[in-house]
C-alpha cells in the first residue's frame, strides 16, 4: 500500500471549493511534486493533510491509517513533517533551539523533570543537542548553529526549517515552496538538499512553482487547477498532457 | 557550570545579605516583600516570558493560597503545613480545570479572560466575608515551623522566603534551557509549527499554566504566615497588574529579567517616600521612561548592550 493515501478529498470555504473530488496516493521513497497555478489549491493540500484545515469530506490515510481527524500533533507523532510556505520559524530562539524543538518527538522529559533538571535529563540533554547539530550539519547550516533565527537571513531560514523537521526523523516530508524567494545558487543548493533527503529514505511532497527545479527532482508530478486533479504522471508525461499547456498558457 | 554561574553569584548575595546588614529594614523588611513579589514575578514569567500567554490574574492564585491557610488554620485548626498542602490542591484542580478554555482563547480575549478570573476571585474575598472576614480579613494565623524551629522572626522570614524564591528562580532557569522550556517557547514562535513538530500546545499551555498557579499559591501561603494577616486588598486587580508590569519592565521571557523588575517594582516605592504627594506621578513617570527607550526590558536591555561590547572589544582584539 502506499505511503499517503487521499480519498475523494473535498474542502469548500462557503461557497468556494478549494479542493474538490480529490484522490491520489504517494509512494513511499520518491519526490512527489504537486504543482498549479496561483490558487489551485496547493497550500489548502497541504493543510488539509496536517488537519490545520479539517476537509469537508473525504479521507486520508498514512501508512494504512487514516489521519483525516487527528490533530496536527498526533500526525506529526506517527511521522508526517513540514515546512511552511510562510516562514514558521521560532524567532525568539537561536538556529539550534529552533531545531532542537524538532527533536521534541524524539526524546521525553517533561516539566517536572526538566525542572529539576535530573540526571536522566542532562543526558537527554546532550543527545539532543548532538542530534540537532546533525539536522543542522546536514543541511549546511552548523556554521549559524549559535545565532538567534532572527539575525539569519531569509535563505537560511528557509533552510532551517527544513532542519528542523528532519531533526524530528520523519517518514514524509511536506515541502511548501521551499525555493520562493532564493536566487539561483541556493535553489540549486537545496535541488541537491532535497535528492540527499529523499536518498536518506525519506517520501517528499513538493508544492513548487519553480518549473526547472520540478521538472528535474520528480518522480511524480500532480497537477492541480481550481482544486481538481488536472493530470497526474513523470515530468514528461504532465509536460506533454495538453490540458496542462492549456492550464499554464492559457487556451 | 557556567549556566548558574548569574544563579549562584545571586543567591550567594541574597544569602550574604543578612549577615553583613542584620537590622537594615531594607534587608529584614523590605526584602521580605521583594522576596514574594520576585517568585510571582519568576513564576508569572513561565507563563508570559516563556509560553507567551498573558494572565492579568496572578495575583487570585496567590490570594487563593494565602486566604487557604489563614482560613484552615485558623477557622479549622489544621496544621499549618496541611492547610498549605490543601490550598495547594485546590489550586492544582481550579487551574487545571479553568486552563483548558482559557488558554484557548489568544491576545486580547486571554486577557479578558485572566481579568474576569483576578475579578472574580477578589470579589469572592470581599464578599464571602463568614468564611474570609471580608474587607478586613483574617488576622492571627499560627505560627510556622519547620522540624519543630519556629519562624518568628524577621530574618528566619528572611531565610524562608529567600530559599523558596531562589528554588523558583533556579525552576525557572532549568526550565529556559530544556525539553519542556523549548516546547513553550516554541509555542509563543509559532502555535502551528509547534504542533507540526509534535507538541500538544493545549496541554503544554496548561501544564504551565498549573505550575505557575501553584508556584504562586505556595508564595501566598508562606506570605500569609508571615504577614500573619491577610486583606482582599493584597490580592487585587491592581497587584496582577503590577506583577506584569514586573516581568515586561526587566525583560519578557528572562527569569533574570523577572527578578530585576520585581527588584526595581518593590523597591521603588520605598525610595520615593521622600517625594511624599509625587511617589505615584514621580513612579509612574520612571516606569514610561525605562519602557520608552528600553522596550525589551531593562535587564534584557542591559545584557545585550554588554554581551555587544564584549563582542565588540574581541573583534578589536
Amino acid at each position: 500500500m502506499a505511503l499517503l493515501e487521499v480519498r475523494e478529498l473535498e474542502k469548500h470555504f462557503g461557497g468556494l471549493k478549494a479542493v474538490s473530488h480529490l484522490s491520489f496516493s504517494v509512494e513511499e521513497n520518491m519526490i512527489f511534486s504537486i504543482i498549479g497555478p496561483n490558487g489551485a489549491g496547493k497550500t489548502t493540500l497541504f493543510n488539509l493533510l496536517t488537519n490545520i484545515y479539517s476537509p469537508t469530506s473525504g479521507s486520508i490515510f498514512f501508512d494504512s491509517k487514516e489521519i483525516t481527524h487527528l490533530p496536527p500533533y498526533r500526525i506529526a507523532r506517527l511521522g508526517i513533517s513540514r515546512t511552511f510556505q510562510n516562514l514558521q520559524v521560532f524567532l525568539n530562539m537561536n538556529a539550534l533551539e529552533n531545531v532542537m524543538v524538532g527533536c521534541h518527538l524524539r526524546s521525553k522529559a517533561g516539566l517536572i523533570s526538566s525542572a529539576l533538571r535530573l540526571p536522566s535529563v542532562i543526558e537527554e540533554e546532550k543527545k539532543v543537542r548532538q542530534m540537532a547539530l546533525e539536522a543542522l550539519d546536514f543541511c549546511g547550516l552548523a556554521h549559524v548553529a549559535h545565532s538567534p533565527a532572527s539575525s539569519l537571513p531569509y535563505g537560511i531560514l528557509k533552510k532551517l526549517e527544513i532542519a528542523r523537521s528532519l531533526a524530528a526523523k520523519p517518514r514524509l516530508l511536506l515541502m511548501d515552496e521551499p525555493a520562493a524567494g532564493l536566487n539561483d545558487t541556493e535553489t540549486a543548493e537545496l535541488c541537491q538538499l532535497i535528492r540527499q533527503i529523499r536518498d536518506s529514505g525519506i517520501t517528499v511532497l513538493l508544492v513548487e512553482h519553480n518549473m526547472s527545479l520540478v521538472m528535474e527532482i520528480s518522480q511524480q508530478i500532480l497537477v492541480l487547477n481550481y482544486g481538481q486533479l488536472l493530470a497526474q504522471g513523470t515530468p514528461e508525461e504532465v509536460q506533454k498532457n495538453q490540458e496542462v499547456i492549456a492550464a499554464y498558457l492559457g487556451e | 557550570m557556567k549556566r548558574l554561574s548569574g544563579f549562584l553569584l545571586f543567591s550567594l548575595l541574597c544569602l550574604a545579605l543578612p549577615i553583613f546588614f542584620p537590622d537594615n529594614y531594607y534587608v529584614t523588611v523590605v526584602g521580605l516583600t521583594v522576596f514574594v513579589n520576585i517568585t510571582l514575578a519568576v513564576s508569572l514569567n513561565l507563563l508570559m516570558g516563556y509560553a507567551g500567554q498573558i494572565s492579568l490574574g496572578h495575583a487570585a492564585f496567590f490570594g487563593l493560597g494565602a486566604y487557604s491557610s489563614a482560613i484552615l488554620t485558623i477557622k479549622y485548626g489544621l496544621n499549618p503545613w496541611l492547610a498549605m498542602l490543601a490550598g495547594a490542591i485546590m489550586v492544582l484542580v481550579l487551574s487545571y480545570v479553568l486552563s483548558r478554555p482559557i488558554l484557548k482563547l489568544k491576545g486580547h480575549y486571554l486577557a479578558m479572560a485572566t481579568l474576569g478570573l483576578g475579578i472574580i476571585v477578589h470579589i469572592f474575598f470581599v464578599q464571602a466575608d463568614e468564611l474570609t472576614g471580608g474587607p478586613d480579613g483574617i488576622s492571627g494565623l499560627p505560627e510556622l515551623s519547620i522540624f519543630g524551629f519556629a519562624i518568628n522572626s524577621d530574618i528566619r522570614w528572611y531565610f524562608v522566603l529567600c530559599s523558596y524564591m531562589l528554588i523558583s528562580v533556579l525552576f525557572s532557569l532549568n526550565l529556559a534551557d530544556s525539553r519542556a522550556g523549548r516546547a513553550l517557547s516554541a509555542v509563543h514562535g509559532s502555535e502551528i509549527a509547534a504542533q507540526m513538530m509534535g507538541i500538544d500546545t493545549a496541554k503544554v499551555k496548561s501544564h504551565i499554566f498549573v505550575f505557575s498557579a501553584l508556584m504562586a499559591c505556595i508564595a501566598g501561603s508562606l506570605f500569609a504566615h508571615q504577614q500573619d494577616f491577610v486583606s482582599p486588598e493584597s490580592f487585587s486587580f491592581f497587584f496582577s497588574i503590577e506583577l506584569v508590569t514586573m516581568v515586561v519592565l526587566g525583560g519578557l521571557g528572562s527569569t533574570f529579567g523577572a527578578i530585576v523588575g520585581a527588584f526595581i517594582l518593590s523597591i521603588l516605592p520605598e525610595l520615593l517616600i521622600v517625594f511624599e504627594d509625587f511617589e505615584v506621578l514621580i513612579f509612574g513617570a520612571i516606569l514610561m521612561i525605562i519602557m520608552i527607550f528600553l522596550p525589551e526590558g531593562l535587564f534584557v536591555a542591559l545584557k545585550n548592550k554588554v554581551s555587544e561590547t564584549l563582542a565588540k572589544s574581541k573583534e578589536a582584539v
